[in-house]
């Protein structure tokens, strides 16, 4: 028994080395054209990362039942690698190491969430590698950081959107935040909104200014303090997680008044978690599946009918930051055979893309790598469907 | 003063649920000297079985809401109580039979809880779990104060917990024996009573309770995740141990006291200063009296 052990120990100590010696070397195939993925399978926001995913494979699919992508006159297979961040910074650092290093991908999508975006940016440019996060809405992601694109508005954009249409549709002089301060898109979207919502109605008009932690549960007292003072609607920059159970304990707590949210809310499982508290509130966003046209609609039922539900805005950008990728190595007039080539053609071929038309509008990209394009406020209808309200382009 | 009354229900409503997994440590602690590192992920599995439950309940049988509740209940208590003996069963007694050092069965514990936290994830996946709506949750105000039903619930459920198993500690047989195994676990068998049915009665009570803690937070707060018992769970022991590890009435004291903390931090600072002074005034309790509130200097004997 013990000398069974004792092997079964010296066997197992080599099938793993075994198997990080074959990580190393990474079969490589000229036909193939391989991007990675960074997003978040497990952790806070699953369901971004699966949304993310489902796009991502339908646009592979639909590539490749064609023979794939053709550069310069040849085809090339296309190869998506999926790496899970679990919705850590620390995790997506390690995720965009692995997909630049050891899978020699020649772009990344992702990741999603600017938490994993700012930090995964850094590496991503460090490495010279294109990367493009399709959902990001902080500044940092892309500022001084000439391989980092995106696909999706920025949050000193999305802000006044907010401010804006929470004055005209509430009516409202004074405003209450809500965020978490451990999150560099809500943290980072929470103080812009303060800055101009102060700028607009005077200083002080922000009553209340709560912070909470990523893996907080209880927001009583926050909750408590906001309601307290008593503002015209509360603002909640927020991912869906966690809106479901500040807006459901803020009902809890008396409170009757209207909420603001951002595009975190956007997500497919937002009403599955939220249920009846979240009905009739608005938040602005990427795109309203209710009541798309032409292209979008085209997406929105493809999608719906191959995984069963209303694609939200993150498939709906990741599908848009994996075309303009493909599309930036269509418009080469032939595919480099070096991996540092093909990415710096990658790289020049994204910022040469003047203008964009996709499912989540048209976009033109400014030098920092950031899309020009519109943002969406919707209305969570009584039925639970994300309604267009009203359309903000700058 | 409309404020800091909303915020001593707060604080009662998330105290309870510390209170309530503080007494299965505690239990557990009492009997064995074994702090059972897994007992917060107990209380998730605890969430998970009613939301299970419910479900078959509500969906699949189609009784009404109160209904289900009132099977919910003893349900999911039944169900998790087993997990709990399970785990004793399977992790610990064969520890214990081969005379490991506590410290070793300490690691299988948290060993167990990192199993019960992936072997959820793996089965269920990442994505949460919303639980549904079991009682239409009323708010009752009081000029500016709002308390809702299940608020009320939650807290006099916790009173109740905590007056029975004081009653059953202290006032039955099965509560001496208990104390008695604490006291001296050598000698105990040698009084012909059977110390492994003692065991797994602590464990059926103090996993009972994680259960019907988990049944409560997760209707006060219904999204349920894999990783939700972990850090409640640090919390209530830390709250077990500074109300006096073993004691009954420390468990309770420290769960309501931790609540009672955090929600006036939070109420009075930014919420990054939450844990930050939460734990510096338990630390400070901890000098003041190392064997936490109602806990009593013990002299082992080995």
């Amino acid at each position: 028994m013990k000398r069974f052990l004792k092997r079964a120990a010296y066997v197992a100590a080599a099938v793993v080395l075994a198997a990080f010696m074959l990580s190393g070397c990474g079969s490589e195939d000229s036909n193939v054209i391989k991007i990675g993925f960074n997003i978040p399978l497990t952790g806070d926001i699953p369901k971004v990362g699966e949304a993310s995913k489902f796009a991502a494979e339908m646009l592979k699919e639909d590539v490749n039942s064609q023979g794939g992508i053709t550069v310069g006159g040849k085809k090339y297979t296309l190869e998506f690698v999926y790496e899970d961040n679990e919705s850590k910074a620390e995790s997506a650092v390690n995720a965009a190491l692995k997909l630049i290093d050891q899978d020699g991908v020649v772009a990344i999508i992702g990741p999603n969430s600017s938490k994993q975006a700012v930090p995964a940016g850094g590496t991503a440019n460090d490495n010279e590698t294109p990367m493009i996060s399709p959902w990001s809405t902080n500044p940092d992601t892309t500022k001084d950081r000439p391989w980092v694109f995106r696909a999706a508005f920025l949050d000193p954009f999305q802000g006044p959107v907010a401010v804006n249409f929470a004055a005209k549709t509430f009516g409202a002089k004074t405003a209450a935040v809500i965020f978490d301060i451990s999150n560099d898109y809500s943290k980072g979207l929470a103080e812009i909104f303060k800055q101009e919502w102060e700028k607009k109605m005077g200083d002080g008009t922000v009553v209340a200014f709560e912070s909470h932690g990523t893996k907080d549960q209880d927001f009583s007292a926050q909750l408590t303090t906001i309601i307290g003072a008593a503002p015209d609607f509360i603002f909640v920059p927020d991912n869906y997680n966690q809106v479901a159970l500040i807006v459901k304990q803020a009902h809890d707590l008396g409170w009757q008044g209207p909420f603001m949210g951002s595009d975190a809310w956007g997500s497919a499982e937002l009403m599955e978690l939220c249920g009846d508290d979240c009905k009739g509130q608005y938040f602005s966003t990427h795109y309203a599946a209710a009541g798309a046209k032409g292209d979008t609609k085209v997406f929105i039922d493809r999608y719906k009918e191959k995984y069963g539900y209303t694609p939200d805005d993150v498939a709906a950008l990741t599908w848009d930051a994996t075309r303009l990728v493909l599309q930036a190595i269509q418009g080469l007039n032939e595919w480099p055979a070096d991996l540092k080539a093909q990415r710096t053609a990658i790289k020049d071929g994204l910022g040469n893309i003047a203008e964009f038309a996709g499912v989540t509008g048209t976009m033109k990209f400014d030098e920092q790598g950031d899309p020009i394009k519109c943002a969406v406020v919707v209305r969570i209808s009584d039925e639970g469907a994300f309604e267009f309200a009203e359309s903000v382009c700058p | 003063m409309e404020v800091l009354i909303q915020n001593i229900i707060n604080a009662l409503q998330w105290g309870s649920f510390y209170a309530l997994i503080a007494l299965g440590y505690t239990l557990v602690y009492g009997v064995l000297l074994l702090i059972n590192f897994a007992h917060g992920d107990i209380f998730m599995v605890g969430a998970y079985i009613a939301f299970f439950v419910v479900i078959t309940l509500l969906g699949t049988m189609g009784l009404a809401p109160g209904v289900a509740l009132a099977l919910a209940v003893p349900l999911t208590m039944i169900l998790t109580a087993c997990v709990g003996v399970t785990l004793e069963r399977i992790a610990y007694r064969p520890l214990r039979r081969k005379g490991a050092h506590r410290l070793y069965v300490v690691i299988t514990a948290l060993m167990c809880g990192l199993i019960l936290e992936n072997g959820n994830l793996a089965l269920l996946g990442a994505s949460r779990k919303k639980f549904p709506e079991l009682l239409e949750t009323t708010v009752y105000r009081f000029g500016d104060v709002s308390v809702t039903n299940i608020k009320l619930i939650v807290i006099v459920a916790a009173i109740l917990v905590f007056l029975f198993l004081h009653f059953v500690v202290t006032r039955t047989k099965i509560g001496m024996a208990m104390r008695g195994i604490s006291y001296d676990k050598f000698a105990i068998p040698l009084m012909g009573i059977p110390v492994d049915t003692i065991i797994v009665f602590t464990f059926i009570l103090g996993s009972g309770f994680a259960g019907l803690a988990g049944l409560l937070f997760a209707m006060s707060y219904p999204v349920l995740e894999p990783y939700m018992g972990a850090l409640i769970g640090w919390k209530a022991f830390i709250a077990a141990v500074v109300g006096g590890i073993g004691d009954i009435r420390g468990a309770f004291v420290g769960g309501f006291l931790l609540g009672f903390i955090e929600i006036g931090v939070v109420a009075v600072f930014p919420s990054t200063m939450r844990d930050l002074f939460a734990f510096t005034i338990l630390l400070m309790i901890l000098w003041a009296k190392p064997t936490g509130l109602f806990g009593r200097a013990r002299h082992q004997k080995i």
